[in-house]
């Protein structure tokens, strides 16, 4: 077909959801992805630019143009093998991936083309097949078992190094598994790529506290290299008076709660989390959209309090807007003072807020708006405000760390003691999925060579 | 999976368990605890580690809630789902002077490994309490560890009749005490606390906080020391009495009630 002749036929397929009066009542997932009829109408679209940009834009390095091509033709294995060769995550990113803003950003179809729904569509609709990986002999450790460990350790599985990644919880996948919520990404698939990830010969030790269990300079002992990737698993609070009242949740307790240990099932699953009538979330990124989401479906009115415009709201937009669907009220340029209550939360305080100059980030300045305080009642509050790196390595053994008490790496994702390497949200605060996943993989190269120049 | 190479009963509803986890076992210090789950369903929790060997680590607990409840239908041979450990900073052993623990009910298990390592550099002094003396437990090991050991029972039934705090009122009298160490219920540990602070006696009191990850992920175990926020499993548990805001932890430590008790009458 020619290229005027796609843009004549071009209806771009969209995939099925759940309504959103129904959604709110299941923790099932939102999106269905594409039929296998729907992803070749779409994979038919794409123009197979020569110079094909959306690749320039994948944090991953993904073959975009030849796996889009593989499935118009029908050739879901092929291209399923594609996307393997730079992603064993492929439906994992297919969800969660901000592809707006990477491949699809520079994808001059219009309307774009549904890159990451096709990456899911492969991800599910295809055999993983495992070749014969010639072995290296060389043997590295990888600590916590999230994005940017999992994608480090099937790297270098994948170039014939042995790998065992360490994860203190009782299950693998760190943020994939305790935070992002099931209607988001499917834990089956999350399960399902990490039982790929195991069949590359990457070997998951749970409940393996390094730090506590395994010191860092004991794993050197045993292995030739450690790569660090331990995540942004430590919550901020507000400072505010009444954060410690009952009912007060960080979303990183909230979330682990209803994802890791499906609170939401209780009493079945015994893992108790507070039945509230109306939450108030405070934040604005994607942790606080998820928290508000889960709050809905546990039953509550919510209302998501941030500080700035929706203009400069971290959170997907993608996200933002199916929270909307659900009922989830948005509060803008507001910012919470206190928490009140005796016992348990009664209300929050707030004043209201206008936007400044733009601050470091870029974004315009949050400030307070005199005289224009306020109460909100409520019975439940979720602070989303950020996560900082998970202190418990640094707390142990003597890396460089920055001022968030981030692992400090140089471009080589090489930390302050030699053979050991870091990489994800452990040494950046809190970020993507995507971009640890690209941590994960471009230290795996480093790790390998400089194993093999010995 | 970790299994069970021991269990007992200490006392009503008090259980003893030697779990196999050599890794853990190794690295145990007096002061760490562990989280344990049951099964796939189960709650995380954590359980002070009592004691240990080269291959196995004890954990003591009462039957209060589903998941002691689960537990202590466990029998020897049969495997805990998970265990992570040893979490939170171990006790800090140096020469101290004279050293009073006080322990109630559960927290007994807990003095006991801390009072073991203390006791070579220390005069170490022991207050137990119990409700009643069926409930009480490992009264001849601490007996055997400490310098001295006061014995307490609520009815009298064993020992000296009355609360801990009453005791340890009545040895402030008489000796000089340089650190006290409380371990238990809660609203123990603050009467403690109370009157050590009028005292002006150094006083640890081990926080038995409730926990999610155990990692310093969740803040679940946020508790107010001085005017900061601490999380119990990574910067406790163990912190100066004196700086706890009890009242606080009180309320935070019983939120979960209703759940609980909901949770106990139905069968997974």
């Amino acid at each position: 077909m020619h290229a005027f002749e796609k843009i004549m036929k071009n209806e771009e397929q969209r995939q099925k959801e759940q309504n959103p009066e129904e959604r709110i009542h299941n923790f099932d997932e939102v999106s269905f992805g594409y039929t296998k009829e729907q992803a070749v109408k779409e994979a038919k679209r794409c123009l197979q630019c020569q110079l094909p940009l959306c690749e320039k834009g994948c944090p991953a390095g993904i073959s975009i143009k030849k796996f889009i091509n593989h499935i118009a033709c029908e050739e879901f294995d092929l291209a399923l093998k594609t996307i393997l060769e730079k992603n064993s995550l492929p439906g994992v990113c297919g969800r969660v991936c901000p592809a707006e803003e990477q491949c699809k950003k520079s994808c001059i179809s219009r309307p774009k083309i549904n890159i990451e729904l096709l990456e899911r569509f492969a991800a599910e609709n295809a055999k993983k097949i495992v070749k014969n990986i010639k072995k290296t002999g060389k043997r590295i450790a990888v600590v916590g078992s999230g994005p940017a460990g999992l994608a480090c350790g099937s790297e270098l599985a994948l170039m014939g190094n042995e790998v065992v990644v360490y994860e203190a919880l009782h299950k693998p996948g760190g943020v994939l598994t305790y935070g992002i919520p099931e209607f988001r990404l499917s834990k089956k698939i999350v399960m399902d790529e990490i039982n790929y990830i195991k069949r590359l010969g990457v070997s998951i030790k749970l409940n393996s506290v390094v730090g506590k269990l395994f010191g860092v300079d004991e794993l050197l002992k045993k292995y030739d290299a450690v790569f660090i990737a331990t995540g942004a698993g430590l919550p901020y609070f507000l400072g505010i008076d009444g954060e410690n009242l009952s009912n007060v949740y960080s979303a990183n307790e909230f979330l682990t709660r209803n994802n890791l240990m499906k609170a939401y099932k209780f009493p079945e699953y015994t893992t108790p989390v507070k039945k509230a009538k109306k939450t108030v979330v405070i934040g604005g990124g994607n942790v606080a959209v998820d928290a508000a989401r889960v709050a809905k479906r546990l039953g509550s009115d919510v209302t998501l309090i941030y500080r700035r415009s929706r203009a400069e709201m971290p959170a997907r937009d993608k996200e933002i807007k199916h929270a909307e669907e659900e009922g989830i009220k948005f509060m803008f340029l507001a910012n919470p003072l206190k928490i009140i209550g005796k016992d348990d939360v009664e209300g929050i305080e707030c004043i209201r807020m206008r936007l400044g100059k733009p601050d470091y980030s870029g974004r315009r300045m949050p400030l307070p708006v005199k005289g224009s305080e306020f109460k909100i009642a409520c019975d439940q509050v979720i602070v989303a405000i950020g996560q900082g790196p998970n202190p418990l390595i640094g707390k142990t053994i003597s890396l460089n760390t920055g001022k968030k008490r981030n692992i400090v790496v140089d471009t080589n994702y090489q930390t302050s003691i030699k053979n050991v390497f870091a990489g994800g949200d452990i040494i950046t605060g809190s970020a993507t999925v995507i971009k640890a996943i690209s941590d994960g993989k471009k230290a795996a190269k480093i790790i390998d060579e400089k194993l093999k120049r010995g | 999976m970790y299994k069970i190479k021991e269990k007992k009963f200490l006392a009503e509803k008090t259980v003893m368990m030697k779990v196999i986890s050599p890794d853990i076992a190794k690295k145990a210090k007096p002061g760490n605890f562990v989280i344990l789950r049951t099964d796939e369903k189960g709650e995380r929790i954590p359980l002070t580690i009592a004691d240990h060997d080269l291959k196995t680590i004890t954990i003591i607990f009462l039957v209060v809630g589903r998941t002691t409840e689960d537990l202590s239908k466990l029998n020897k041979g049969d495997y805990v789902l998970d265990v992570a450990g040893p979490l939170g900073n171990p006790v800090e052993i140096k020469n101290y002077g004279t050293v009073v623990f006080v322990a109630g009910g559960l927290g007994i298990a807990a003095i006991y490994p801390q009072l073991r390592a203390l006791k070579k550099n220390n005069k170490v002094i022991s207050i137990i309490g119990a409700k009643t003396k069926k409930l009480l437990f490992l009264v001849d090991e601490i007996k055997e560890n400490s310098n001295k050991t006061i014995i307490c029972t609520d009815d009298g039934s064993f020992g000296r009749k009355g609360f801990v705090t009453e005791a340890l009122n009545d040895l402030i009298k008489n000796e000089k005490i340089d650190m006290v160490i409380a371990i238990g219920p809660p609203i123990m540990m603050k009467a403690v606390s109370d009157l050590t602070r009028d005292k002006k006696i150094k006083t640890i009191a081990s926080i038995n906080t409730i926990m999610v990850d155990g990692i310093g992920m969740c803040g679940s175990c946020r508790v107010k020391v001085k005017d900061e926020i601490k999380f119990a499993c990574v910067d406790g548990p163990e912190f100066d009495a004196h700086d706890i805001h009890w009242d606080e932890f009180l309320k935070r430590n019983s939120r979960y009630k209703e759940e609980e008790h909901e949770c106990m009458h139905l069968k997974k």
